[in-house]
């Protein structure tokens, strides 16, 4: 799977770039769908894989288009592995792995920006600098969205305009991000003229 | 006027804390409130040294909280440019002097899990303030404290008597050394590490933390550069049409000033950016000091901070 190319966009708009080793004493790898991948280059471009896989901890979870390499991460030899059959399953895991991680640790995040975006909040909640952790984005493109106005969360959003899955209301997806949420925020395409909302485009894949 | 706004002092107390200590407080003189600060800010301090301005920046060490006056302790260096020992030597309680208003540079990170302070020498006062702070909003702190000797270990009995275990004093006449490598290695993820203290432990601390995967984001530090000596240069100024020399033992900036020219300034230790002047023509070398250029920059020739940087060489023209 190749890598990600994003259309150039405002500021707060993510940008992901290649996942290096870097020294450190406890890696903790969190990936999802396509972001397997990533992980495989990683180790193929570490200088000591060995080392690196001794004191690694990997947390997989099928992305959102049904992609699973679960079987191609395991086999990699991490000193622990875990496949999350969700996102959401797999936060409290990394909740919990936090609580004992120590400074010295790096951190890795491949795949869709919600797995990304929600594995970096629980990482930046210690206080770690979001700055420090590596992102790069794999395979699919569907975004999590927050409604502005009802506050909702829609997750894998494909078209743009759609309908908020809390409020109904018929939201633009920008590419304003909230690292807090993480998420894009949608906005209420036909506030002026109720019901005079554009064709529905399939933006994300 | 550069610098910014001024504060109109006066010294209300001057306390010998050691042998190469002096402690100095200073409150307004009309008895108006002094500005609240944050733990870590510094203020620089204007020195009328018989003729000889200097402007040092010190680093605040009473409660952020209390706007009744600030407290500096100096320590006196025998071998610098002489700011530390006018302070010793002529500083008397009733003066009149004039403060910058506190600059932060060295601030805490409120989002961190737990602040890790390692201190060495007077490099304890931003601390001292900083830990009044914590003590106010509840945050978590260790402080790893190395001195010379327990005579010039500065506040270390306070400090002791007020936080108990989470003060750790190391003392290098009696061998004590910071175990940092095993220090670093044991914090929780999302800890905050700060160091002030001399050059060599400043380098130690942040490449241990380097090599050990700290991030740089979490690794804070505070060295304000003397300007330092050198050979007598010129530089012209290009956009004030004056050619200043800099003297031995004074600062590009400091020349710059005393020709009458209002230059920027806040920190005058090569660590806020402030002073930062474009270099228009050089044939020679800039000896750049400062913390605040990248290396690139500092590469590429084209930037000086004039508080602590010179020039070696022929022709130099600022954009000043």
């Amino acid at each position: 799977m190749t890598k990600t190319a994003f259309p150039p966009s405002i500021k707060s708009r993510p940008v992901y770039a290649d996942l290096v080793a870097r020294p450190g004493t406890y890696h903790l790898v969190i990936a999802d769908g396509e972001g397997a991948g990533a992980v495989v280059d990683l180790l193929a471009g570490a200088a000591e894989p060995a080392v690196m896989l001794a004191v690694m901890h990997v947390v997989y979870a099928p992305g959102p288009n049904g992609t699973d390499e679960a079987a191609v991460l395991q086999a990699l030899g991490a000193a622990q592995f875990y496949r999350a059959p969700t996102i959401a399953a797999m936060l409290p895991r990394i909740a919990r792995v936090l609580l004992d991680a120590h400074m010295g640790t790096q951190f890795y995040l491949a795949g869709t920006e919600g797995l990304i975006g929600q594995a970096e909040r629980e990482i930046m909640a210690t206080g770690f600098p979001h700055t420090a952790i590596q992102k790069e984005h794999r395979g699919s493109t569907v975004r999590r969205v927050q409604c502005v106005h009802c506050k909702g969360i829609t997750e894998s959003v494909r078209t743009d305009p759609f309908a908020c899955s809390h409020c109904g209301l018929n939201l633009f997806v920008r590419d304003h991000y909230s690292r807090r949420i993480a998420a894009f925020q949608g906005v209420n395409i036909d506030a002026e003229d109720p019901g005079l909302v554009p064709a529905a485009v399939e933006r994300f894949k | 006027m550069s610098g910014g706004a001024k504060l109109h002092v006066r010294v209300a107390e001057v306390v010998p804390v050691n042998d190469l200590i002096k402690r100095f407080r200073f409150v307004t003189r009309d008895g108006s409130p002094m500005p609240a600060f944050s733990g870590g800010s510094h203020t620089v301090v204007e020195m009328d040294d018989h003729g000889t301005r200097r402007l040092n920046p010190y680093s605040l060490m009473s409660d952020p909280e209390d706007t009744s006056g600030y407290e500096i302790s100096v320590r006196r260096d025998e071998a610098g440019r002489g700011g530390s020992l006018f302070m010793h030597t002529h500083v008397q309680p009733g003066m009149e002097m004039v403060l910058s208003h506190p600059l932060n540079l060295f601030q805490l990170d409120g989002r961190s899990r737990k602040h890790l302070m390692i201190a060495g020498g007077i490099g304890i006062t931003p601390f001292l303030a900083q830990i009044k702070q914590l003590t106010h909003f509840g945050g978590r702190f260790e402080l790893h404290y190395a001195a010379r000797n327990r005579e010039l270990g500065a506040y270390t009995a306070d400090l002791k008597s007020a936080h108990g275990d989470r003060v750790h004093l190391y003392f290098d006449e009696e061998g004590q050394v910071i175990d940092l490598k095993s220090l670093l290695n044991r914090q929780p993820i999302g800890t905050h590490l700060y160091v002030c203290g001399p050059k060599g432990m400043l380098n130690w601390v942040r490449s241990t933390a380097q090599a050990q995967g700290w991030p740089e984001a979490s690794v804070h530090f505070e060295e304000f550069l003397a300007p330092g000596t050198g050979t007598v240069f010129q530089a012209q100024l290009a956009t004030s049409g004056k050619t200043v020399t800099v003297g031995t033992h004074q600062s590009l900036l400091e020349a710059i000033e005393a020709a009458g020219v209002d230059a920027p300034y806040l920190c005058r230790g090569g660590a806020c950016g402030q002073c930062e002047t474009n270099i228009l023509h050089c044939d020679g070398t800039i000896l750049h000091r400062d913390h605040w250029l990248t290396p690139e920059d500092q590469a590429a020739g084209t930037k000086i901070m004039p508080c602590v940087s010179r020039f070696e060489g022929k022709t130099l023209i600022l954009e000043r």
